[in-house]
């Protein structure tokens, strides 16, 4: 009989992030007392170094969608949002936050702090301005727009840079009159250099998927990776995790040991998953030996994969490039442009479309991306609904009707190709 | 001769309604050279467009006008049917004479209708406006005025011309002009709300964004001199603030069934993007600096914009003080995910100030409106009843 091989970093990653996590949400849970001030900012563009750097910790309410998604809690939260006048085509991301409001911050983490700070890093999402001017309206605090220019072209102009640089200034400025922290840009460097070394790390772990088969599936494992080098960069313990999770993976690559027993399929996933049906979400595509081998998904909060790390010899000026070059920021020609690069350079057989009802940001064009890879890429694509936030719109039925007769049909392809 | 108010309106309502453009390809005769620029709401800076000899063309999807064969497929069904339509007119040729689309940060749905379109229209010159949502930044002017000079180069390009300061200011003044004509029109209807309906209204000043200004200049004109000589129709009704079609537009048969059921719409937001700024945009000094610093400083509140030091919903009651409004009609545009969100802190705030108010939602498309005239006529009717 054979043996299954002994992993010797087997749940090192995990159990990493899981420290890593709980010191987090332990200074959330006792910001009250120790009077430490709080920041409410989103993923995609966070400035977290510099809002760290001026005394401020820092609450994600996306990262609280998610795991009210998770936890069963969201359908809740976003029922309180919707009796009080949210209608059912808003964002769940944005009722659930309402829906936290409401019931004072009672979240599956422990009960959150409210805000002293809203930045509203406008990277991508227009939804993001209207999410936190609602905030604004509950709490009652400063609301900064940290507005981040759209990009298109081949580049950023010096103006969108400019225009960026001076509003990080401001934004450290309004900071430090609340927490009494002062700028330093030594300490700022210093935080960068950390960022700078796990976002190699994380690179490693992304690019792994390359090999056949992929160690990791870049998907629906790459949520789980991504999150400190999202959520907190900038310090040592990141650094830490990103090292013990390359153990893991670079272990994994070496033993051909990937994500399933057996690697049929390799696919590359565009769009959210549905957080709160995650595991039956992932079991669709399980059932036909599916794993991803890259996503768009896991570069939300960073393209860092396509080159790009903070520089602490520039502080400000790599961080305004950071923010507009996240995947949520960059025009729908560019991002399928990535998507093709993904298709080619991870040898994945197929993409897979995953539209929810929730974001715009994401969705309003994904149609239109299908029909590009179908028929002028040749690419197989399937494309699917549901939803990142909101556990209504899950219709397991439909959605393994869909899915099942796709790899049905790229399983008979091949076979007939052969 | 002049012509009357009557056959001002009929052009203007076959200029609205006609998606064939035949006015373009009528202003084209005259312009054998000049481009036309489509122009997705809600606001975008004209005066650029003007200055460089173009002709820009408000695009508000295609209503009641046009049957959606193509864009099914390339939107889905949770998204607004202005942004499906809109793709229809550019995918069934309606837009074959339009040189260059116009689309600005106003939700995520135009954004990525841009990217769309850059795709799906490789020959079209496709801008997209990320206009400053921090208002009150050092760096905002220098960015925004920065972005309208790319605007300007790019136009330069595909037209073989070159805008000058020069022509810049006298376009600002042009449309200095003909946003006043439309404050006088507004300030008429809500001093005289019987002489003169909210669809009225509605076409003369959408005609705006049909019409070479200079053009709808001279129409206002002599719509303002006949006004007040109209006999005005006395109609027990409410005077209300009409907030949330911003954007896509609601069929004229809904804004004329929301007077019949009992409301006077003495302001609303349907021209919105046409009238923009509270104050005249200087015409000394540097045009695009103008232009940029009148945004940040002197725009209408918006959904579709950060309010900066001002909330929006405050801005909403001082409208309703000023304009001696009863209530507030949300007439928003279904899916329209930016009226959607505000709706909810504009409703605490009315109720707290003690402003009645009521909502329904709409389609371009829509031809059934029992269910919207029968809360309109009982919200009038209460109101009335307690006055
Ligand atoms: S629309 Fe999308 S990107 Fe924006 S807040 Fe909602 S889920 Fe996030
Ligand atoms: S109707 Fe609303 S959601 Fe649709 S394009 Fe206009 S602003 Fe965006």
């Amino acid at each position: 009989m054979e043996q299954k091989p002994t992993l010797k970093y087997k749940n090192l990653a995990m159990n990493t992030q899981r420290d890593l996590l709980a010191t987090w949400y332990g200074k959330l849970a006792t910001a009250e007392e120790t009077k430490l001030p709080i920041a409410y900012m989103l993923v995609p563009g966070s400035v977290s170094e510099l809002v760290r750097l001026m005394g401020f910790e820092i609450v994600f309410p996306e990262i609280n969608a998610l795991q009210c998604g998770m936890k069963k809690t969201a359908g809740k939260m976003i029922l309180k949002a919707e009796d009080l006048g949210y209608s059912s085509d808003v964002c769940g991301y944005v009722k659930n936050e309402v829906g936290l409001f409401l019931t004072d911050r009672e979240s599956p983490t422990g009960k959150l702090p409210a805000p002293d700070l809203l930045v509203c890093n406008y990277v991508g999402c227009t939804t993001f301005v209207k999410w936190f001017e609602a905030l604004a309206s509950y709490y009652e605090v400063p609301l900064f727009m940290l507005d981040a220019p759209y990009i298109r072209g081949d580049g950023i102009t010096l103006h969108q840079r400019d225009y960026f640089v001076q509003q990080l200034r401001d934004l450290a400025d309004l900071c430090g009159s609340i927490s009494g922290a002062k700028y330093d840009e030594d300490k700022l460097k210093e935080m960068l250099r950390y960022s700078k070394e796990a976002e190699d790390l994380w690179v490693k772990i992304l690019h792994s998927a390359k090999h056949v088969p992929t160690p990791i599936d870049s998907y629906f494992e790459a949520v789980f990776f991504m999150s400190p080098v999202f959520l907190m960069r900038g310090m040592p313990e990141t650094v830490e995790f990103y090292k013990n999770a390359w153990l893991e993976v670079e272990e994994r690559m070496q033993l051909g040991i990937g994500p399933l027993p057996e690697e049929k399929v390799r696919a590359v996933i565009e769009g959210p998953p549905a957080w709160p049906h995650f595991r039956a979400f992932w079991d669709l595509f399980k059932k036909w030996g599916v794993v991803s081998v890259a996503s768009t998904y896991s570069k939300v909060g960073g393209l860092f994969d396509l080159g790009f790390r903070h520089d602490p010899d520039h502080p400000l000026e790599s961080i305004a490039e950071y923010c507009m070059g996240c995947y949520t920021n960059i025009s729908l020609p560019k991002r399928a442009k990535l998507l093709k690069q993904y298709l080619e350079e991870y040898s994945a057989d197929c993409l897979v479309i995953h539209s929810v009802k929730s974001c715009r940001s994401f969705s309003m064009g994904q149609a239109d991306m299908r029909e590009y890879f179908m028929h002028e890429v040749n690419v197989p694509t399937l494309q699917i609904e549901s939803d990142l936030a909101d556990p209504r719109y899950f219709q397991r039925a439909q959605l393994m009707n869909r899915i099942d007769a796709f790899f049905e049909s790229l399983e008979h392809r091949r076979l007939t190709a052969v | 001769m002049s012509v009357s108010l009557q056959q001002h309106l009929q052009r203007c309502r076959k200029v609205v309604y006609d998606m064939n453009f035949t006015y373009v390809d009528a202003w084209r005769q005259q312009h054998p050279q000049g481009k036309v620029v489509g122009c997705f709401p809600v606001y975008i800076p004209r005066e650029v467009i003007h200055a460089a000899g173009m002709l820009p063309v408000g695009i508000y999807g295609g209503g009641l006008e046009i049957e959606i064969d193509r864009a099914d497929a390339r939107v889905q069904s949770f998204i607004c049917s202005i942004s499906r339509s809109t793709l229809e007119l550019g995918m069934s040729h309606y837009l074959k004479n339009f040189d260059a689309m116009y689309f600005t940060s106003v939700c995520d749905v135009a954004r990525n209708l841009s990217g769309v379109w850059e795709r799906n229209f490789p020959s079209v010159l496709v801008e997209y406006i990320h206009f400053p949502q921090n208002m009150e930044s050092k760096s905002s002017v220098p960015y925004y005025s920065g972005e309208m000079r790319g605007l300007c180069q790019n136009l330069e390009r595909i037209g073989n011309v070159t805008i000058t300061d020069e022509q810049l200011r006298h376009s600002i003044q042009v449309y200095n002009e003909n946003r006043a004509l439309h404050r006088q029109l507004t300030t008429f209807k809500q001093e005289n709300p019987g002489k003169l309906d909210a669809s009225e209204l509605y076409l003369l000043q959408r005609a705006g964004a049909c019409l070479p200004v200079e053009e709808h200049t001279a129409m206002l004109r002599e719509v303002l001199d006949e006004l007040p000589r109209r006999e005005g129709k006395r109609r027990d009704r409410i005077r209300v603030v009409l907030e949330g079609a911003f954007c896509e537009q609601p069929p004229l048969e809904l804004i004329e069934i929301i007077e019949e059921a009992g409301c006077d719409i003495v302001a609303s937001d349907f021209a919105l993007g046409l009238m923009w700024f509270l104050e005249d945009v200087p015409v000394q000094g540097n045009p695009l600096e103008n232009l940029a610093r009148s945004y940040l400083t002197q725009s209408d509140y918006s959904s579709v914009r950060h309010y900066g030091l001002k909330r929006r919903d405050y801005s909403l009651v001082e409208k309703v003080r000023r304009v001696k409004a009863d209530g507030v009609l949300f007439c928003i545009a279904k899916f329209c995910e930016p009226a959607l969100i505000d709706y909810v802190t504009h409703k605490n705030t009315l109720e707290r100030e003690g402003i009645p108010l009521v909502n329904f939602e709409f389609e371009e498309k829509m031809g059934v409106f029992e269910n919207i005239r029968m809360q309109v006529e009982t919200f009038a009717e209460s109101i009335l009843l307690f006055a």
